[in-house]
């Protein structure tokens, strides 16, 4: 761990005003993450500019029906907060997957979409890596890349995006509120995050001195039909080998409408319109749910040990939808997979 | 009089450990305490080219930073480096010269007045590197792997019979390397005193092991260091030999002439021992009824470059089941990695786990249950040694086992059970440890208010041994169990071995009825000169300690108090201490043994494992106290199924290096992974064994379990997964 400066913002201008006055700083909330990387001298800010006391708490209902969700909550609360477990049970279901009760305790909803990824070689400093040290090379391309993405790779980087929560969030449609020295500006979730490309040291479109103030939730929350289902290596506090976010919305047997999105495959969480749009209007039955999957993994390739993603994820789409369209979701309590 | 033996006694340190009065290793105090943290090699071989420490000598807190440059002398000859259990070779010497044997070998030491100012300077230090050619795949170096151990004498002519067997079947397990991941981190608190004598607080399985290393280490009397680790927060064989940080707090200390206490974190334990990546081969033969006519089992497992580390993995292949033929082979591949350890039932958890497999793959071709297989080759006597057991309820236990677990209700083909969407998969194996016993010297000093200390070298590692010895004390002494005061794990106590091998029940048990023997005798003697004593004449064979007086054993109503006695004497106390030798008994064979029982739920599309329930019957003589006992199989069990499904310390050859070195990253069962665990311990009495008929529980829980989770995953799936562990990739069609 490197020596750093700490300051703590007063509001969310004066937290702007730090960023922008000092390059090497970074923002820190529940610290789940950040904490853990400078341990690692994977992140050496310069200064920690600590906004947890910033007041982005609050959950509140708009006048157009959609929520906003300040940057702060604790994931924990968002969880089991009575409006998200009614009208977004989704999203509290996906965070329920993630970490752990202590951890989800800590951690907030803006740390939460912008952790970074595991590849373990991200994590070690005596191994290159293009997302740690640009142009140093990917050493998990030909090394060990099994929890890494088949959807969206480039040649430089074949992470994963950790979150589960994101996943739901991008099914959901959300939208990132984001506040800088122009002022504020809000992104969907899904333009949120980045694809590696050729520069994959940058996760997300958000700008060197901006903070993320909150997100919103539009009115559809899907909450009759939903599921998110999370395959690990261990039944509980392990990162997805692949996660789907599924959501429905059913006329009798026809489905009206469909969100989906895959978690641990990409350096993204993982949506398609055109399988979404494919499923409308058909029956909720295995067959389409199974052309829905092809689509959703259409372009998927694979390195030497990540290949069983593949298959596992359309199986699991399938598994997914036909939970959400029986109503049945994924329970993230009990110890088996529904 | 077992007022306390055999019944489930709760610890007698279960608060002092739910309060946190009961002090670890890292946690002593000491004036002007300095802090120690390790900087590490990060390639896998070659040299130290160049060390540059000036910028973090430059940090304000800093003290010094030591390297193999500026150490304070070490022992330059091997001996004095090599522990009680050390293997064949020339141990590694942390901070002694330039070379770099593995990938997180410590190469230097900030000493800083606190522990974070310490971390961040050790980033400054600068190390250069001539870099060699190395090698860490086992897989890949194989064909290097050379015979160690002398080779285990062959019974018949086993290549022929098992090339002509009627059914026959051979295979490659490979298990990988594991590390134990201990709850508390390898700390070490080296207290200097103003005449330069030392006390360390070491994390360790063995504190007079650490006080003789030490001592030759540093060339030191006896008396200038004193070990203590009063309690220790699990280590599982990790802490059996003396562990780097010791050696480095105490080089900080002798340094800087200043208390220094250094902490490994979870990261720098990876490079520590571990449990050794082995390539089990296990050929079986046999006539159609299932009698065994072939065994073989080569082991090829990694080591160092500079020590031997073998364990008997190929053993209980030889000893387990009745065969004409047999032959075994323990080969090693030497590699640029740190030297393993022994870690929880060493060489049987990974060669019972082959074993158990074969077995199981042969009942498949022979269409027999793996239970009666089990028993067509059922043996009585040790089949390497030709000798009867001391006591083996084995048959015992897969009866027991197999009711408990409702086993006859089992349909034997492979995917022929299921529960919704989940494949149900019953397997089974069996377990066989060691019942091992070492001599143990135990001292005690009785007062007369009926008080009695109870004391010993030994170290309880989380274990049960405070609650065990003093069971056995309170019992041996007729006294109430909060009469009793124990302390363990300090090198001043009589003597004892490391606490390992699963003998440290047996062994401090018997040490204790020793000394109190010893002090019955006193006793005795003080009473017989009570006038008109009630015990006057009397045998010591006649007497017995109970309800806080000597009696006669004939008629206890024939009694004196200990208070009596002892005022009668003049003396305040009795103070014995003894030293217990087992006899020693080559006409038996001495193990543990178990059957396990696993059902395993497989999602039939989805490859996601459920271990839903576990069955383990025991066969492991008397049991001292059955609830700790069960704890012990409980964790067992439950390492077992982390075996079978998760634990796997992943390294990336290209680099040599362990790449989930954090138990984020390395897996071990969590609680929604474990489900009903069944423990029965079947009854076993000895005769033979020991007084008491104590064997030990400490490794046998873990053998066997791997084995029936993944003949339970075949019974399952139809899937055979010879390479653990079995993530569900492994099982995805
Ligand atoms: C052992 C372990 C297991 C885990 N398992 C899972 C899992 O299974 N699934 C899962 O989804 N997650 C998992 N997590 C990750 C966890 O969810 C994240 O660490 C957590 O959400 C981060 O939130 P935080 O508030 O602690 O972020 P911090 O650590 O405080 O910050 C993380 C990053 O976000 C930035 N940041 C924080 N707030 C803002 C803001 N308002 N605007 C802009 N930038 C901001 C910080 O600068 C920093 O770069 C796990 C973590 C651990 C340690
Ligand atoms: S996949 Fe990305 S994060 Fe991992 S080593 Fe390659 S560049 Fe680094």
């Amino acid at each position: 761990m490197n020596n750093f400066q700490y300051a703590r913002a007063t509001d969310v201008a004066d937290a702007i005003r730090l960023l922008a006055a000092d390059p090497g700083a970074k923002l820190i909330a529940g610290g789940t993450n950040l904490i853990d990387l400078m341990k690692e001298n994977v992140e050496r800010p310069s200064r920690l500019i600590d906004i947890s006391r910033l007041p982005l708490r609050k959950v509140e209902e708009t006048a157009d029906g959609s929520l906003r969700i300040g940057a702060l909550v604790p994931n924990s609360d968002l969880a089991y907060h009575p409006l998200i477990e009614q009208r977004y049970p989704l999203l509290a279901s996906a965070i329920l997957a993630g970490a752990s009760a202590q951890l989800r305790n800590m951690a907030s909803v803006g740390g939460n979409l912008m952790q970074r990824t595991r590849c373990v070689y991200f994590y070690d400093t005596a191994t290159p890596c293009n997302k740690r040290r640009p142009s140093s090379g990917c050493s998990a391309m030909d090394g060990l890349n099994r929890n890494h993405a088949i959807l969206g790779t480039s040649a430089a980087c074949i992470a994963t995006n950790p979150s589960d929560m994101s996943v739901a969030l991008a099914a959901l449609g959300a939208l990132v509120h984001i506040a800088g020295r122009s002022g504020e500006r809000t992104i969907a979730l899904t333009d949120f995050h980045r694809l590696p490309g050729d520069t994959p040291h940058v996760d997300t479109n958000l700008g060197t001195s901006e903070i993320i103030t909150g997100i919103e939730l539009p009115a559809r929350g899907f909450a009759q039909n939903y599921s998110y289902l999370k395959i690990r290596d261990r039944m509980s506090y392990a990162f997805a080998l692949v996660s789907v976010a599924a959501a429905l919305e059913l006329e009798g047997n026809a489905i009206s409408g469909a969100r989906m999105a895959l978690g641990g495959v990409a350096h993204k969480p993982w949506r398609s319109l055109e399988a979404e749009a494919a499923l409308r209007g058909q029956a909720a039955t295995p067959d389409h749910f199974s052309r829905a999957a092809d689509l959703l993994l259409q372009g998927a390739t694979t390195r030497s040990h990540n290949g069983f993603k593949v298959e596992l994820a359309r199986r699991a789409i399938v598994r997914t939808l036909t939970q959400a369209a029986n109503a049945t979701p994924q329970s993230q309590a009990h110890k088996k997979i529904a | 009089m077992n007022a306390y033996i055999g019944t489930p006694t709760s610890r007698v340190d279960g608060r002092a450990k739910v309060t946190g009065a009961a002090k670890y290793a890292g946690e002593f105090p000491a004036d002007g305490l300095l802090h120690g943290f390790v900087v590490e090699a990060t390639i896998p071989c070659g040299r130290i080219a160049r060390l540059d420490t000036s910028a973090a000598l430059q940090v304000k807190g800093v003290l010094d930073v030591l390297t193999h440059a500026n150490r304070p002398p070490l022992a330059d000859k091997d001996e004095a480096w090599r522990d009680e259990v050390a293997p064949e070779g020339s141990p590694f010497r942390p901070l002694y010269d330039d070379t770099v044997k593995f990938n997180g070998q410590p190469i230097a030491l900030v000493v800083a007045e606190d522990w974070e100012t310490a971390k961040f300077a050790a980033t400054l230090v600068r190390v250069e590197y001539e870099q060699r050619g190395f090698a860490t795949d086992l897989e890949g170096e194989r064909g290097k792997a050379a015979e160690m151990d002398k080779p285990h004498k062959p019974r018949g002519d086993a290549a022929a019979t098992l090339a002509q067997a009627r059914v026959r079947h051979e295979a490659e397990y490979v298990i990988p390397t594991e590390h134990h991941n201990p709850m508390e981190l390898y700390a070490t608190t080296a207290i200097w005193d103003s005449n330069g004598k030392l006390t360390i607080y070491d994390k360790t399985q063995g504190v007079q092991n650490v006080h003789k290393f030490l001592c030759g280490v540093f060339d030191k009397k006896p008396d200038d260091i004193r070990v203590a680790s009063p309690y220790v927060g699990g280590a599982f064989g990790s802490g059996l030999r003396p562990q780097y940080q010791v050696v480095l707090a105490t080089l900080g200390a002798l340094a800087l002439k200043r208390s220094v206490r250094v902490v490994l974190t979870r990261q720098q334990m990876y490079g520590l021992g571990y449990r050794p990546m082995t390539i089990e081969r296990v050929g079986l033969g046999a006539k159609s009824d299932g009698t065994l006519d072939a065994v073989t089992h080569e082991a090829i497992a990694v080591t160092s470059r500079y020590e031997d580390f073998a364990r008997n993995d190929t053993g209980w292949a030889e000893q387990l089941y009745s065969s004409p033929n047999s032959r075994f082979s323990h080969k090693l591949v030497h590699l640029d990695v740190s030297t393993p350890c022994d870690m929880r039932a060493p060489g049987a958890a990974s060669g019972v786990c082959a074993l158990e497999c074969a077995m199981d793959e042969l009942s498949v071709a022979l269409k027999l249950d793996p239970i009666e297989l089990r028993l067509k080759c059922y043996s009585d006597r040790d089949q390497s040694e030709n000798l009867p057991y001391t006591s083996k309820q084995l048959r015992e236990c897969y009866a027991r086992g197999a009711d408990a677990f409702g086993w006859s209700r089992r349909n034997p083909a492979p995917r022929s059970m299921r529960d919704g969407k989940e494949l149900v998969g019953w397997g089974m194996a069996t377990g066989v440890w060691e019942a091992l016993q070492m001599p143990v010297a135990v001292r005690i000093v009785l007062t007369s208010n009926g008080h009695a200390e109870v004391s010993c070298a030994a170290s309880d590692i989380g274990t049960g041994t405070y609650t065990i010895v003093a069971q056995v004390a309170a019992d041996a002494l007729g006294l109430p169990i909060e009469n009793i005061s124990v302390r363990l794990a300090d090198s001043t106590l009589p003597q004892a071995p490391v606490e390992g091998g699963s003998w440290m029940a047996a062994s401090s048990a018997h040490a204790v009825l020793a000394a109190a023997e010893e002090v019955r005798k006193e006793l005795l003697r003080l009473a017989g000169k009570i006038h008109g004593s009630p015990l006057a004449g009397a045998e010591l064979a006649d007497t017995v300690l109970t309800d806080g007086s000597i009696a006669r054993a004939s008629d206890n109503r024939r009694a004196v108090s200990i208070a009596d006695a002892m005022r009668h004497g003049g003396v305040e106390r009795i103070e014995k201490e003894k030293l217990n030798q087992f006899g020693e008994d080559k006409k038996h064979a001495r193990n543990t043994h178990s059957a396990v029982f696993a059902e395993v739920k497989v999602d039939e599309l989805l490859g996601v494992i459920r271990v839903t329930r576990v069955v383990s019957a025991i066969a492991a003589g008397r049991i001292l106290n059955t609830k700790t006992g069960r704890s012990q199989i409980m964790g067992g069990v439950v390492w077992g199924i982390g075996m079978a499904l998760h634990e796997e310390t992943v390294m990336d050859h290209r680099f040599g290096r362990i790449m989930n070195a954090n138990i984020a990253e390395y897996h071990i069962p969590v609680n929604a992974d474990v489900h009903d665990i069944d423990v029965i311990f079947v009854d076993e009495p000895d005769a033979h064994i020991n007084a008491l008929g104590i064997k030990g529980l400490g490794e046998i829980g873990i053998v066997g379990v791997p084995a029936a989770i993944a003949n339970a995953v075949y019974h399952a799936t139809g899937k055979r997964i010879r390479r653990f562990p079995i993530t569900l990739d492994k099982v995805l069609d």
